[in-house]
């Protein structure tokens, strides 16, 4: 996979480049054959994918994905979903950057054994927390309840968020700082007006990161949630699964219904997501 | 922090007022909601407690811990999670490596490839296991369907003790080389390319510039990788419950489905408490060691990858 001739023939290079093609093109296959076979499948009957799995719905089938349109559950879902992922994303982000800018940009005793308490918080493992979590949401009240979800979710983002943030935040020059606060500008000033527009990028890469976190968590909305109008899509995925196990062409629509809006935002928030993490220069 | 005209007592009070104003909101709820509910759970996995009304009060010592280990439900679930760890590291990292190499050569319509390997990271765990549980379907699942084209028999999946681990597994990959490989590409292009051509200039062919260049220096982000896969399959739980909740017959049940049967299905909170007691010190052991002996020098690493490639 790695043989990328030095300075070989064109011929070998020729084959070579051949050979690395095929390799793209099955692994292409092998991710993108059970996403078709979904798309495909919500328009034929259950009947039709098994006599005819591989070929075009004949005839083609819309009822699977119109009574997914058409159910109130399926939209509810939707607006839970987002709801609480736009809520985790906003409370997350805006308490991590204002931590994250005290330990980038202050000096003081203990500063980094806060950190390195935050930072432990990484290998805390949400499942770990998930029983007493539950206990204590019920002390709360919070069961059944979107903030039940919203505040844990939160709360297990910051470690992430805040090392990000900090890396970001350390990287703004000082001057800038110093020039800000020579105009007048108080600490609350400059990461206001400054600091935060500056890691504008920055903080788009962990609100998106937030938000892909949240809209697939599963756990903490399973065991939060007894109410199936607070379910979301996930919840509201396995369920339907249960719910119509033998009718798999249903099933197929309602879950490629439900990758709609993951790969929507995937394709808007792909540079925040991806981008992020790989330079720029991958360009073409 | 402040201009320098005030009187430096003050000065340093306004800071620490400052620093303690930004730092509260996420001391409160980090401490209430990750510190508080592991330390609850280590306390209450001492006790025999239905999770129902008031503090536990039946105090066993390290009872639970016995009994667990004696359980061969529990040994199951280590032994199930060491086959994934070693699978990931074995099949998936090489994978993700080798597509992210791929990809960073001049091929055609790689950005969308890029795109399209990474597309299932987004989906979430449910829809995943759904989506396979419909192709990996005994009966008339688009899997077995395929192989009887091509004149193979079909396969029970994850309906099979024998097969059913390795069908996860197939599942995982599916869903998560593509955020390796993310990494992987990010880390190639860490390193300067005048390092490659250097090499192939001194006469290193394809394998020999890979092997004492690109990989050596590709070394952090592996660790990180490696790390990432460890700790994701040791709380490996999503997956499992949509798919298999288990089964057959506990063949592929993890930590994480052993726990949450015991808290919320049978209501043995103190018995559950201690399998997610006994999760947190195995992370927490491989963790620490992992970072005392592996990535020491590279601590940031995941950290510095997203840096830098801004």
């Amino acid at each position: 996979m790695s043989r990328r001739a030095a300075v070989p023939s064109q011929g070998r290079r020729g084959r070579n480049h051949l050979i690395l093609q095929l390799i793209a093109v099955v692994v292409g296959a092998f991710v993108a054959i059970p996403l078709i076979y979904g798309v495909v499948g919500g328009f034929k009957t259950t009947s039709q994918l098994s006599t005819n799995p591989f070929g075009l719905p004949s005839p083609w089938v819309p009822e699977n994905y119109t009574d997914v349109l058409g159910s109130g559950s399926f939209w509810r879902q939707l607006w839970n979903s987002t709801f609480i992922a736009i809520a985790t994303a906003a409370i997350v982000v805006g308490v991590s950057a204002m931590a994250a800018f005290v330990f980038a940009r202050f000096a003081f005793r203990g500063r980094e054994a806060l950190f390195t308490l935050f930072a432990a918080g990484l290998m805390f493992p949400f499942t770990v927390a998930i029983l007493p979590l539950f206990v204590l949401l019920r002390i709360f009240g919070l069961l059944g309840n979107p903030l039940g979800v919203i505040l844990p979710q939160a709360a297990f983002g910051l470690p992430m968020t805040i090392i990000i943030l900090r890396g970001f935040f350390r990287a703004i020059p000082g001057e800038i700082e110093e020039a800000a606060t020579l105009d007048g500008c108080t600490a609350f000033g400059f990461f206001w007006r400054v600091l935060l527009p500056m890691a504008r990028p920055a903080i788009a890469t962990v609100s998106v990161l937030a938000i892909v976190t949240s809209w697939n968590n599963f756990l903490l909305p399973l065991v939060v949630f007894n109410e199936d109008s607070m379910w979301t899509i996930p919840l509201g995925v396995q369920q339907f699964q249960g719910q119509f196990a033998s009718d798999t062409a249903r099933i197929l629509a309602y879950i490629v219904m439900a990758m709609v809006p993951a790969l929507a935002f995937y394709a808007v928030a792909e540079r925040q997501l991806i981008g992020g993490l790989t330079a720029g220069s991958l360009k073409g | 922090m402040n201009s320098g005209r005030r009187n430096p007592r003050s000065r340093a009070l306004r800071g620490f007022t400052t620093i303690l104003l930004f730092l509260l909101p996420a001391l409160v709820l980090f401490l209430l909601l990750v510190v508080a509910p592991i330390a609850v759970a280590m306390y209450t996995s001492f006790f025999k407690w239905n999770g129902l009304g008031g503090l536990p009060t039946e105090f066993l010592g390290l009872g639970n811990f016995e009994r667990l280990f004696g359980d061969p439900v529990f040994q199951g679930d280590l032994w199930h999670g060491a086959v994934l760890i070693a699978l990931s590291l074995v099949v998936q990292l090489p994978i993700a490596l080798g597509l992210a190499l791929l990809l960073n050569q001049k091929l055609r319509g790689r950005a969308f490839y890029r795109l399209l390997f990474f597309a299932p990271y987004v989906l979430s765990e449910a829809i995943t296991g759904v989506l396979f549980m419909m192709i990996l379907e005994p009966e008339s699942g688009l899997a077995n369907q395929i192989l009887q084209v091509v004149g193979l028999g079909g396969l029970d999946w994850f309906a099979d003790q024998s097969t059913v681990l390795l069908s996860l597994f197939l599942v995982m990959l599916w869903k998560y080389f593509g955020f390796h490989m993310i990494l992987y590409i990010a880390g190639r292009q860490g390193i300067p390319n005048e390092l490659i051509e250097a090499a192939q200039i001194d006469g290193a062919t394809g394998w020999k510039v890979f092997r004492h260049v690109t990989l050596p220096l590709l070394g952090p982000t592996i660790r990180i990788s490696v790390f990432l896969s460890v700790i994701g399959a040791i709380q490996l739980f999503d997956l499992v419950w949509i798919i298999t909740d288990g089964g057959p017959t506990h063949s592929s049940e993890t930590m994480a489905v052993t726990m949450v049967q015991f808290g919320f299905k049978r209501f043995q909170v103190g018995y559950a408490s201690a399998i997610s007691v006994v999760m947190f010190l195995i992370s927490l052991v491989f963790a620490l060691g992992y970072q005392r002996f592996v990535l020491r020098r590279d601590l940031q690493g995941a950290t510095t990858v997203l840096r830098d490639q801004r």
